[in-house]
C-alpha cells in the first residue's frame, strides 16, 4: 500500500510536526476544524497530542447528525408515526434522542421506520409500496444535498406521488460565519471541510478571509493532510498572509462540482430560519423544497408539530458544537452519556466529537498523561 | 466504475470492495465518467473522478477502521439502486 503510507509516513509527520513548532514559536493558536471527519481522523490518530501545547485544536459544527435540533427528531417521529406511512432514514439518524425516544424507539413501538442507504434507496421503497406513503428524512450539508435533489428530480420523471422529502439539509457557511461572529471564542484559522468542497469549491470560504481576516485551508482526511493543512495555516499567519488554500487539491476545486450545485438550486431554496443544535436559530442557513416540488415536500403533506425542544439541561452538546468545551469537559461525558445510551448527538454519530474521543482520543490522552504531556 | 448501464437515468454499475453494485452518475455527467474511472461514492452517488491513489488510500483508511468499514460495505450492499 505505497499510495497510503505517504500520507502516513512517520518521518514527513515529525517533519510537519517540527515545522509548526516551529512556527507557532511561544505563541498560542487554536483552529478549528469544521468537518466530522477531520475530527474523527483527529482522535482516531492522536493529533492533538502530536502537536505542540502552543497549536490547540476545536471542533466545530461539522457533523450533519449533531447539528440537527431535538425538535426536528420530534417531527420526524410524529411524520413516521402518521399511519400508512414508511418512514426511511440514514441508520445513523436512528439512535439520536428526540424529547421523548428515537426513531429506533418509535419502530419499536410499531412505526415502519427503515434504514436505507441512499434515497434512491428510498424512492425504490415508494415504487416497490405504491399504497403507502414513503418519506425521506434528508440530512446532511452539501455533501448530500445535491443527492436528495437527483432524486426529487428522478421522483418527477418517473412521475412517482406516493414519495416526499423531510428535509433538514444545512449548508456550511452561516454556522461559520455564527461562529466567527460569536463573542467567546477566539480563533486563528480553519481547517476546511474536504468532501463538502467537492460539491461547492473554494469560493464560498473567501469571506472568511476577506471579512474576518482568517486564513482557512481545506484538508484531506488522512493524518499528513490535517498536518500539512496546520502547516500552512501557522505559514500564512507567520507571514502576515490571510488567505483560502487548498491542501486537498487532489479531490478538491476552486469551482466545486458546478453540476451538483446547479441541481441544488434547481430543487432547493433557502429557509428563511432554522435552528441548530447549540448554535441556536440561524437565517438562511437551510434547505427546503422550492414550490413547484411541494408534491414531494413532506412538510407540506403531513402534520408536522413544528415543536421547539430545549436540549436536555445535563447535556452540553451546544457548546462542543461551537468549540467552546472539549467533549471530556461535559459533565455527563462517559457516565450518564455513551455511545450505548447517548443523551446528546455529538454522541450517536460516529463523526460526533464526543464518540470520536470517547473510542479513540481518550486512551491516546491518557498515554500522553502518563508520558507527562498532559493538555 | 465497471460499465455504464442507461445513461438516460444516469446509472452505472461499480465495484465496492468486490461486490458490484449500481450507482447515480447525474453529477459528474459535465465530466464524462468512462469504464475504469475511480469515483468518490456518498449515498449512492458518484460525487467527485479520484485517482487509483486517492481511491486506494481511502480504501485503506476505512478498513483500518475496522468496524466501522464493515458497516459501510454492508450499507452500500443492502442498496438496490436500478
Amino acid at each position: 500500500m505505497r499510495f497510503v503510507d505517504e500520507y502516513r509516513d512517520p518521518a514527513a509527520a515529525r517533519a510537519l510536526v517540527a515545522n509548526i513548532t516551529e512556527l507557532a514559536g511561544d505563541g498560542h493558536y487554536k483552529f478549528m476544524e469544521i468537518c466530522g471527519g477531520h475530527t474523527h481522523t483527529i482522535y482516531r490518530h492522536g493529533i492533538e497530542h502530536l502537536l505542540p501545547t502552543s497549536v490547540e485544536l476545536v471542533h466545530g459544527p461539522g457533523c450533519p447528525v449533531c447539528v440537527i435540533p431535538m425538535g426536528r427528531i420530534d417531527d420526524a417521529i410524529a411524520v413516521a408515526r402518521t399511519p400508512g406511512v414508511i418512514f426511511t432514514s440514514f441508520g445513523d439518524m436512528m439512535r439520536v434522542p428526540g424529547s421523548s425516544g428515537s426513531l429506533l424507539g418509535a419502530k419499536a413501538q410499531g412505526a415502519d421506520v427503515r434504514i436505507v442507504y441512499s434515497p434512491l434507496d428510498a424512492l425504490r421503497v415508494a415504487a416497490d409500496n405504491p399504497d403507502r406513503q414513503v418519506v425521506f428524512f434528508a440530512v446532511g450539508f452539501e455533501t448530500t444535498a445535491p443527492s436528495t435533489a437527483a432524486t426529487v428530480l428522478r421522483a418527477r420523471q418517473d412521475q412517482v406521488t406516493n414519495f416526499t422529502i423531510f428535509s433538514n439539509h444545512v449548508i456550511i457557511v452561516p454556522p461559520l460565519r455564527a461562529i466567527l461572529d460569536s463573542p467567546d471564542l477566539r480563533l486563528d484559522g480553519f481547517i476546511g471541510p474536504g468532501h463538502v468542497s467537492t460539491v461547492v469549491g473554494q469560493r464560498p470560504y473567501r469571506f472568511v478571509a476577506e471579512e474576518y481576516a482568517k486564513p482557512f485551508v481545506t484538508a484531506g482526511f488522512e493524518p499528513l493532510d490535517i498536518l500539512q493543512a496546520i502547516a500552512m495555516l501557522m505559514t500564512q499567519i507567520k507571514e502576515g498572509r490571510c488567505c483560502v488554500e487548498n491542501q486537498y487539491a487532489r479531490c478538491v476545486t476552486e469551482d466545486g462540482n458546478q453540476r451538483a450545485v446547479a441541481i441544488l438550486d434547481e430543487v432547493f431554496e433557502l429557509r428563511p430560519q432554522f435552528e441548530w443544535r447549540g448554535l441556536g436559530f440561524i437565517p438562511n442557513s437551510a434547505l427546503r423544497l422550492r414550490a413547484e416540488f411541494a408534491q414531494w415536500d413532506a412538510e407540506r403533506r403531513f402534520e408536522v408539530p413544528g415543536v421547539r425542544v430545549e436540549d436536555p439541561k445535563a447535556c452540553q452538546c451546544g457548546e462542543v458544537l461551537r468549540g467552546v468545551l472539549k467533549p471530556w469537559e461535559c459533565k455527563v461525558f462517559g457516565t450518564a452519556c455513551t455511545p450505548e445510551t447517548p443523551i446528546g448527538t455529538c454522541m450517536v454519530s460516529a463523526e460526533g466529537a464526543c464518540a470520536a474521543y470517547y473510542n479513540f482520543g481518550r486512551l491516546h490522552r491518557e498515554v500522553a498523561v502518563s508520558m507527562g504531556g498532559a493538555r | 466504475m465497471v460499465e455504464l448501464l442507461d445513461s438516460d437515468r444516469h446509472l452505472a454499475k461499480v465495484d465496492v470492495a468486490g461486490v458490484r453494485r449500481n450507482i447515480n452518475i447525474l453529477l459528474l455527467e459535465d465530466e464524462g465518467v468512462v469504464p475504469g474511472d475511480w469515483v468518490l461514492i456518498h449515498v449512492g452517488f458518484a460525487m467527485a473522478k479520484i485517482d487509483e491513489a486517492e481511491a486506494q488510500e481511502a480504501l485503506e483508511t476505512l478498513r483500518q477502521m475496522g468496524q466501522a468499514y464493515a458497516d459501510e460495505v454492508r450499507a452500500v450492499l443492502g442498496s438496490q439502486i436500478a
